[in-house]
């Protein structure tokens, strides 16, 4: 579905991506772990289109079968390609409701059917967010915030979800929440590419996993192994 | 009140606007008889100051675009429509620099469509400032538009045969009398606060407060920004005009960088990205423009003579804009905006003390 190849990214004179290839295959959770500074986020902003300054290749298969080059094309042609990205820091806007916020996301759609399903879906996986409706995006609880962000990625009916830090300044009981909405939404047919610091959470939903390290990718492999791997044990898992 | 659903209280809310704008039509419509004409014209260069507040807040409070060039978006919308409305016979008396250009002089409209043209112009102006400059933010963009502006004035200052250069227009028809520029007024409004209400209102402010989220969420901001810019001009060009028709005579050195100065006060002062706001410091600062004059004047207080000195008021003026920048910096509305439910229910609360 997504096939990046030696990609890199450059901020000015500071190489931040040093050649990476990740492939994620229809129906995936792939996820991306590593420290701060390691690239990661870096890496999902390319394929958004947020960043200048990129190199290598990133095809895009849709599930219609159409394959496009994503390097080079802007933000919002990504949206309409059918991928989504839910970014870090949530960016919720503070003095929009919660229904306009997720208006918002599907800014993309015209059918406004389309658009009430997706509203009805989002509430189905958030009920919280259905009670806090009509309240102001900035009033909402740091967990509220981040259950937002992620409903008003889905809005746009995106192929390929991409979740930057979902779990960023969160209790870990919500951490857990987040995570298993996370996996509901997958089985329900949406790839997702996951980028988290908290690698033990995203390991043990995730089938493949990347873990990056100052630009490069060191190890990879799927989920189950990683979580067993000393190294990363080691490195991320707290020993 | 409490027991009205939500279907009552827009019909009430409606009957409510309606009532009180034709009650404001029927005092306009009187005022001229009741009131001295100096004062009249006061309050027409209040409608006017609220037009051109209104549309600058569209560009700089609700599109989050710091712009200093409304001045040159002024003075193409009063040149354009000051041309249309003219008889070619006048304008053969007043072009005596250089000999009018023919097509400029046999240019005519009616007064309405003049004000339209006016503003398609600005806006024209504004899509092709707009698409270079909007690619800078902040400081550069303002400092870019302060530029255009300059240009602006500097081209008709010198484009004799189309604007009659530095001497101006004179003799311009007097057609913003109270009930029309009270009119453009509502409309404009009435377009504004639908479009700000509407889903694309919402799209305006998320690429103001966060052009990140925006673009993740498939917006293309640039597009949306013109877009808001354009609009902001187009309101520019008609305030020129209606400005340029009341005062009936204009001139290049009319559209200097203090007109938007003044503009920017109204639109800070009554509160960035709030339409009542823009009113608001219209009726404000127009009014204490007006007032403030006294103290150019020679006073007398007991044996203390102080001569009059020009430009006095402007030195107050800067002192109070200072004090609502320190006091109040989200100026008098801050981003609230004017309802019916809003004041009925303070209106209720202050009689209950």
């Amino acid at each position: 579905m997504l096939e990046i190849k030696n990609l890199t990214v450059w901020y000015g004179g500071i190489n931040a991506v040093k050649g990476i290839d990740i492939s994620i295959n229809r129906g995936e959770i792939v996820t991306l772990i590593g420290a701060n500074g390691a690239g990661k986020s870096s890496t999902i902003r390319a394929i958004a289109g947020l960043v200048k300054g990129c190199g290598g290749s990133i095809t895009y298969t849709a599930n219609n079968g159409v394959s496009s080059q994503l390097l080079g094309k802007p933000p919002e042609a990504m949206v309409k390609l059918g991928i989504a990205l839910s970014p870090e820091g949530r960016r919720i806007l503070p003095h929009l409701s919660t229904e306009e916020n997720l208006l918002l996301g599907a800014y993309t759609l015209n059918d406004r059917g389309k658009i009430s399903e997706n509203m009805e879906y989002a509430y189905l996986l958030f009920p919280r967010l259905k009670e806090r409706r009509g309240q102001k995006g900035g009033t909402l609880s740091g967990g509220e915030q981040q259950m937002l962000a992620v409903a008003r990625s889905l809005m746009s009916s995106p192929e390929l979800l991409m979740l930057d830090e979902p779990s960023l300044g969160l209790a870990p009981i919500l951490v857990d929440e987040v995570f298993e909405i996370i996996k509901t939404i997958n089985t329900e047919g949406r790839t997702i590419l996951l980028v988290e610091q908290n690698a033990l959470a995203a390991l043990k939903i995730a089938h493949k996993a990347y873990v990056l390290e100052v630009g490069s990718i060191t190890i990879q492999g799927n989920g189950n192994d990683l979580l067993a791997n000393p190294k990363v044990k080691e490195a991320y898992l707290g020993g | 009140m409490s027991g009205l659903n939500s279907g009552d209280k827009k019909l009430r809310n409606n009957a409510l606007t309606i009532f009180s704008a034709a009650a404001l039509a029927v005092c306009l419509w009187l005022a001229p008889t009741f009131i001295d004409a100096y004062k009249v014209r006061i309050i027409n260069l209040i409608a006017i100051n609220a037009i051109l507040g209104l549309s600058l807040n569209l560009i700089y409070g609700m599109g989050g675009m710091f712009s200093l060039g409304h001045s040159g978006f002024m003075a193409i919308g009063a040149y354009v429509s000051a041309i249309l409305i003219i008889t070619p016979d006048q304008k053969q008396l007043m072009w005596i620099l250089d000999p009018i250009s023919p097509w400029v002089m046999n240019l005519q409209a009616p007064f309405l469509l003049s004000l339209i043209a006016a503003g398609v112009a600005a806006a024209f102006f504004g899509v092709l400032i707009s698409i270079p400059v909007l690619r800078l933010g902040g400081d550069y963009l303002g400092i870019a538009t302060l530029g255009f502006s300059e240009i602006i004035r500097i081209l008709i200052t010198n484009l004799t045969p189309i604007t009659n250069g530095p001497l101006g227009l004179k003799g311009i028809p007097p057609h913003a009398s109270l009930l029309m520029s009270y009119g453009c007024l509502a409309v404009m409004l009435l377009c504004v606060t639908r479009l700000m209400r509407s889903n694309f209102g919402n799209v305006v402010r998320a690429v103001r407060d966060d052009e990140v989220a925006a673009k993740t969420m498939g917006i293309d901001t640039f597009r949306i920004r013109v877009l808001v810019f354009t609009l902001g001009c187009f309101g520019g060009g008609v305030g020129g005009a209606l400005m340029g028709n009341l005062i009936t005579t204009i001139d290049p050195k009319m559209f200097m960088i203090t007109q938007t100065y003044s503009l920017l006060m109204i639109v800070v002062v009554g509160g960035l990205g709030s339409m009542t706001g823009s009113v608001v410091g219209a009726i404000l600062i127009t009014t204490m423009l007006e007032w403030l004059r006294f103290v150019e004047n020679p006073i007398t207080i007991g044996s203390l003579n102080i001569p009059g000195i020009p430009g006095m008021r402007m030195v107050i003026f800067s002192v109070l804009l200072i004090a609502v920048i320190i006091f109040r910096r989200e100026g008098i509305m801050g981003m609230r905006e004017f309802s019916w439910g809003w004041l009925l229910r303070d209106a209720k609360k202050g009689g209950a003390k």
